[in-house]
């Protein structure tokens, strides 16, 4: 099976975000950067595949600076086959990131696209949607459980959604984004990581791919939102129930 | 002067309150676009369900089609492409739960429209403000495709309440298409109230241990003060609860009037789930916890000891 996996490079989650000086996106400089947590599950789930079905690929496509071969690299160490860099200089809306993503997909022709469910940095949650439709593919979003059919043709997902799991079944090919319980993503192993620096990682520039980016949405303005204050500490049990029915008149 | 349509998700036949608070977020941008706000409900034998929204004064549409019969994403898109098509529409609004989510998005690419995912305000017919890097940022967007699709967070308005003159409901057939099988759906059972919509809501974290604490301590609490239970990450991925349960950045966000977090610590992906609570009350031992920084009262302890004891209390305050 051929899977194509998506890999974005975003701020380490831990990372405090500072609006940048024209109050239109964040300070970019001294950030660590990483793998989107999500997209690093969906990178384990294409290896899962591989191990078990001979024969398989995973190909690593990623949209952004030439920096973003560092979060590539780290997919090709993790196992993945090869990779593919889609270098654009400036941030691209989800339909445009869905747009170059479709053209990626008709040159691979992959059988499955996992992705994750939602970038960390953005928070959109879009962009795997959007791909399967301008594919005509089924899509299954917030998936914790992927099998497969007999003959290899469908796949059951198993999702998280409100109210419990729910099961779809569809048929190959499709988009599958992941959630957090898919599994644990491995970490890379020093040979691995050797390995990784001899795999094939093509730079293609956005402007070959035809693909219109115009964005459809932007962003005029970012800001921090007002802090909320630290209240205060107390002291007993006895006195947080006073405190709430008496004072918050919440209880 | 284009429409504005809302996609009314529903339920065990009932609209829940996110979707209400779409009804007020909908009618919002149909007052900047000048044109109408018109609900949409999907599904099979949901004339009923047409009706009832139709009370909350908006024009309905209704398509019931077995194809439609569960929820899923690609045939719930072709028909509401459909319906955008036919009615003048030129946005389109729904919930940001899993459902809109899910759906929302594929509709935006089948319609070549840009989408405002979480959106809290409305300040003018293609002009948003949402969250984004777990709240700790807020952008203002705007959407210059002609077709516009926004979600709406489920904490960022009023639900509409029922009144005005009753809309029309009409009945359309679009052409369906869709290839994807729904097989099942597993629902956590409670009868408690739902997260999103409880005015108390305590959540548990990895403080609790394990799951048979949840019952054993959270439990008891929650249905002291006839609250909703929720849980952090840590938690859900530690397998103490289920998935539905999650508050923060990945999961649900919240927002009532009282939130008692237990044994959380409060990392920013969860914060971005519940820092908008009225009141927010933490127990957690280490008094260096980050959830204290947010919280308006603190209380540093052993939660096994403060948990029984906070429960006898409030069941002698509500007896009293």
């Amino acid at each position: 099976m051929k899977i194509l996996v998506t890999v974005k490079r975003v701020p380490d989650p831990e990372s405090v975000l500072k609006v940048n000086a024209e109050g239109t996106g964040f300070a970019k400089d001294n950030i660590k950067w990483v793998v989107n947590p999500f997209d690093e599950i969906a990178v384990e789930e294409g290896l899962r595949i591989k191990e078990k079905v001979a024969g398989s690929e995973v190909v690593l496509v990623s949209i952004g600076d030439k920096a973003a071969q560092e979060q590539l690299r780290t997919g090709l160490a993790m196992g993945a086959d090869r990779a593919v860099l889609v270098v654009s200089d400036t941030d691209l809306d989800p339909l445009a990131i869905a747009k170059v993503l479709k053209k990626v997909v008709d040159t691979e022709k992959p059988e499955l696209v996992l992705m994750g469910k939602q970038a960390i940095d953005d928070d959109a949650n879009c962009a795997g949607q959007m791909l399967a439709e301008l594919l005509g593919w089924p899509q299954a979003t917030f998936a914790s459980e992927v099998k497969f059919g007999a003959d290899g043709k469908s796949a059951q997902v198993t999702r998280e959604i409100d109210g419990g799991l729910e099961t779809l079944e569809v048929p190959l090919p499709a988009v599958v984004t992941a959630d957090l319980r898919l599994n644990e993503p491995r970490y890379a192993s020093l040979p691995g990581i050797m390995k990784a620096r001899k795999k094939e990682l093509k730079e293609m520039p956005l402007a070959e791919l035809g693909v219109d980016t115009a964005a459809r949405v932007k962003t005029t303005k970012l800001e921090t939102p007002p802090k909320r204050q630290a209240g205060r500490k107390v002291e007993s049990v006895q006195e947080l129930v006073r405190v709430l029915h008496d004072e918050a008149k919440v209880i | 002067m284009g429409n504005v349509l809302l996609i009314a998700e529903h339920q065990h036949g009932k609209f829940p309150k996110t979707t209400l608070v779409g009804v007020t977020a909908a009618k919002e941008l149909a007052g900047k676009t000048g044109g109408k706000c018109i609900g949409l409900v999907l599904g099979q034998g949901v004339d009923a369900l047409g009706s009832d929204l139709a009370e909350y004064g908006i024009d309905v549409v209704v398509v019931d089609a077995p194809a439609l019969a569960n929820y899923v994403a690609d045939a719930y898109t072709v028909a509401t492409a459909e319906v955008a098509k036919q009615k003048g529409v030129e946005a389109i609004v729904g919930t940001a739960t899993a459902f809109g989510k899910d759906l929302l998005p594929r509709v935006a690419a089948r319609l070549d429209a840009g989408i405002a995912p979480d959106i809290t305000d409305v300040i003018d017919a293609k002009t948003f403000r949402r969250p984004l890097w777990a709240g700790n940022l807020i952008a203002t967007v705007t959407i210059e495709s002609p077709m516009r699709v926004v979600s709406v967070r489920g904490t960022a308005f009023d639900a509409a309440t029922k009144g005005g003159a009753k809309g029309a409901v009409e009945k359309l057939s679009p052409a369906i298409s869709g290839t994807t099988k729904f097989v099942s759906f597993n629902e956590t059972k409670s009868d408690r109230p739902v997260l999103t919509e409880a005015s108390i809501v305590c959540s548990g974290g990895r403080g609790l241990k394990n799951g048979e604490n949840f019952t054993t301590y959270l439990e008891p609490l929650c249905d002291a003060l006839g609250a909703a239970m929720g849980a952090s990450r840590a938690a859900v991925d530690a397998g103490f609860v289920p998935n539905d349960l999650q508050i923060g950045q990945t999961g649900k966000v919240v927002a009532p009037t009282l939130y008692i977090a237990v044994g959380i610590s409060g990392a920013i992906q969860h914060l971005a789930g519940m820092k908008d609570s009225k009141v927010i009350v933490a127990i957690n031992k280490d008094e260096e916890a980050p959830i204290f920084q947010v919280a308006d009262y603190g209380l540093v302890g052993d939660l096994f000891k403060a948990v029984p004891e906070l429960t006898e209390e409030i069941k002698k305050l509500k007896h009293a």
